[in-house]
């Protein structure tokens, strides 16, 4: 069926993230075409819960529906579970990583139904950006994750004490994951600022860029990693 | 609700058929004669698997090697921040089989989670994050031996790209040599659940309990076998090899039944950005497509699995569950921290149990360990350090 919402956003506009969808290098081992079998979608955990179709996105790629692609790349791609379970398509084709490039050029581009989907997971960018590691023991606090019980407070009530009581030299931490060596943190710091990673950020939440960039840019200065 | 016993429907085939595998004539490429080539020509280093190995066949029977000592372990976020007795299972097990293996803090996070779940990221980056990760590997003189099924998944797309993309490993290698590191790809990329398979032998040979009335469920994990799908463990007798034999393997070697279940080729309902901001899909998938399912067919004591994510989805979805009278309660672990136990490991001071949700304390019963003595033991630990006799709990207290 045509999409018939987004009507206020130009063809033009839909074609240019279109075009960039279709421009990354993997587009090409990520599309064959589609028989419309449905494996794909028989497969997919988020089209048990959402009105969600891995089918109609590839579909969608294929036939090259503007319109219906930005209405998927707003309502749609975010619910993937980008699990790849999709990966059996008998065409080869992958849909979760069809997705994954979608998604890129949702932030790149700074969709507003984008900042909405990651609204609340801009602190967990912050983590992983700034430290290396994506979750951190002090995370678990009864507040953030009251649905997995009781348990959660009796960890964060004896953090400190049961990361000393942990074998591995490296896990004595609370507030990462495992100890980073500074200079692996700068590096993975210069890693960000050389591929355009912290731009894109910017793309998502300005302020969230602002802080992280300044304390990049301190630390590479600090290290003389990045001369000149 | 009462504990069901349930006739247990293994791992064997119910066929008379026999699948031959033909390496010659998959669609899947094998990517390793390509990065030999590309050492030779100059465009990176290649990293030889360390001898002695291990062989192991892969899906459509090629041969993986398993680097079984001299292995540098990569690390994951989720299982060393939340459930930290996963890698200290496998770090004890490397103790206990007396190998010599490296826990670096030169390494960061394949940082997959987040691009999985946020895309605030792009190709390059993630291949430089990959690659100066095998780089600090190379530099140590030890092989990298990935603890995640997704930094596993992820580090193999990658190298499949970086094989691939002469314009895109051009600008990778620009940026690690920008590092002042070398350039550097791995012989084999391998996950600690195929070290796990190459040394379940040695393991089985060091079990303590017997475990002939355990009987475990398997959650194969995605990225593990569905990503890059040919460079994952296949065992022609393991599920006549229609299904990675990681995890199933091991279980079974160590004495312990793995019973069958109808939605194995279903995710855990990770999802990635749900996990964090969107749970509500996450705890009904875990519960209503894995958890029950396993109940109602296999009754099982316990739920294995090889990766941070499903651990964590599986576990922590059944306190929501259980409070709506869902058929829940089935403990779930890492077969590393399953067989740490089997070989006797200390249930809190190395398999770190407390920091799991479900209540596993009536599977170690079932296993004959006296679970509130092992309590017990650990609480001292922990009073001690309280009290400043004790910094940490080292390594000499638990072999």
């Amino acid at each position: 069926m045509p999409s018939d919402l987004y009507t206020e956003v130009s063809f033009e506009e839909k074609q240019r993230l279109f075009d960039q969808v279709a421009a990354d290098p993997r587009y090409k081992n990520y599309l064959y075409g589609c028989y419309e079998c449905g494996i794909c979608v028989a497969a997919c955990p988020s089209a048990r819960f959402y009105d969600f179709s891995p089918r109609k996105i590839t579909q969608t790629l294929a036939r090259e529906d503007v319109d219906l692609f930005y209405e998927q790349l707003n309502d749609d791609v975010w619910n993937c579970s980008q699990c790849f379970s999709c990966n059996r398509c008998p065409r080869q084709n992958s849909p979760g990583g069809l997705i994954t490039i979608m998604r890129e050029v949702a932030v790149k581009n700074g969709l507003r139904t984008t900042k909405e989907a990651l609204a609340g997971y801009t602190r967990i960018i912050y983590k992983i950006t700034t430290t290396g590691t994506q979750v951190s023991p002090d995370m678990l606090q009864e507040d953030a994750f009251p649905d997995w019980g009781p348990q959660v407070k009796e960890v964060s009530d004896n953090l400190d004490l049961w990361r000393r009581a942990l074998p591995p030299e490296t896990l004595h931490t609370t507030g990462l994951s495992w100890q980073v060596e500074e200079r692996t943190m700068n590096e993975l710091y210069a890693i960000w600022k050389m591929t355009g990673t912290l731009d894109m950020i910017a793309e998502l939440d300005e302020g969230l860029h602002d802080i992280m960039e300044e304390i990049m840019d301190d630390a590479i200065e600090e290290s003389g990693l990045l001369p000149g | 609700m009462e504990a069901q016993e349930l006739p247990v429907v293994g791992t064997k085939v119910q066929t008379s058929r026999v699948f031959e595998r033909d390496p010659e004539t998959v669609q899947d490429e094998d990517l390793r004669e390509a990065i030999w080539e590309l050492g030779r020509e100059g465009e990176w280093i290649v990293q030889p698997v360390p001898e002695p190995y291990y062989l192991a066949p892969t899906k459509y029977g090629r041969q993986k090697k398993i680097p079984l000592q001299k292995t540098w372990h990569h690390k994951s976020c989720g299982q060393c921040g939340h459930i930290p007795g996963y890698s200290t299972s496998i770090f004890w097990l490397n103790r206990v089989l007396g190998f010599d293996y490296f826990d670096p803090r030169d390494q960061t996070s394949c940082t997959a989670w987040n691009y999985y779940a946020s895309a605030t990221s792009n190709q390059a980056a993630q291949a430089a994050v990959a690659m100066r990760n095998f780089s600090a590997a190379y530099e140590s003189g030890y092989f990298p031996l990935i603890h995640c099924g997704t930094s596993f998944g992820h580090y193999k797309e990658v190298r499949h790209e970086l094989v691939h993309d002469a314009k895109l490993r051009r600008q990778v290698r620009a940026v690690i040599e920008k590092l002042g590191r070398p350039f550097v790809m791995p012989e084999e990329i391998v996950h600690y659940s195929e070290w796990m398979y190459a040394v379940r032998d040695a393991l089985a040979q060091r079990v303590q309990y017997d475990l002939s009335g355990i009987v475990a469920t398997v959650h194969p994990a995605c990225h593990y076998y569905k990503l890059q799908t040919g460079d994952a463990i296949y065992d022609p007798e393991i599920y006549g090899g229609q299904r990675t034999a990681a995890v199933t393997a091991v279980v079974q070697e160590l004495g312990a039944r793995v019973a069958d279940y109808s939605t194995w080729y279903d995710c855990c309902g990770f999802g990635f950005r749900h996990i964090l901001v969107q749970r509500d899909f996450t705890r009904s998938f875990a519960t209503l497509r894995k958890i029950e399912v396993m109940k109602q067919e296999a009754n099982p004591d316990v739920v294995l699995t090889h990766d941070t994510g499903c651990v964590t989805s599986l576990d922590k979805s059944q306190f929501a569950a259980q409070v709506h009278g869902r058929d829940v309660g089935v403990p779930v672990m890492s077969e590393s921290q399953f067989a740490a136990l089997a070989l006797g490991a200390h249930p809190f001071r190395v398999c770190q149990l407390h920091w799991h949700s479900v209540d596993y304390r009536p599977l170690l019963r079932k296993m004959g360990i006296d679970v509130d003595q092992a309590w017990m033991e650990f609480q001292t630990d922990v009073e001690k350090i309280k009290q400043g006799e004790m910094d940490y709990l080292s390594w000499e207290h638990v072999l």
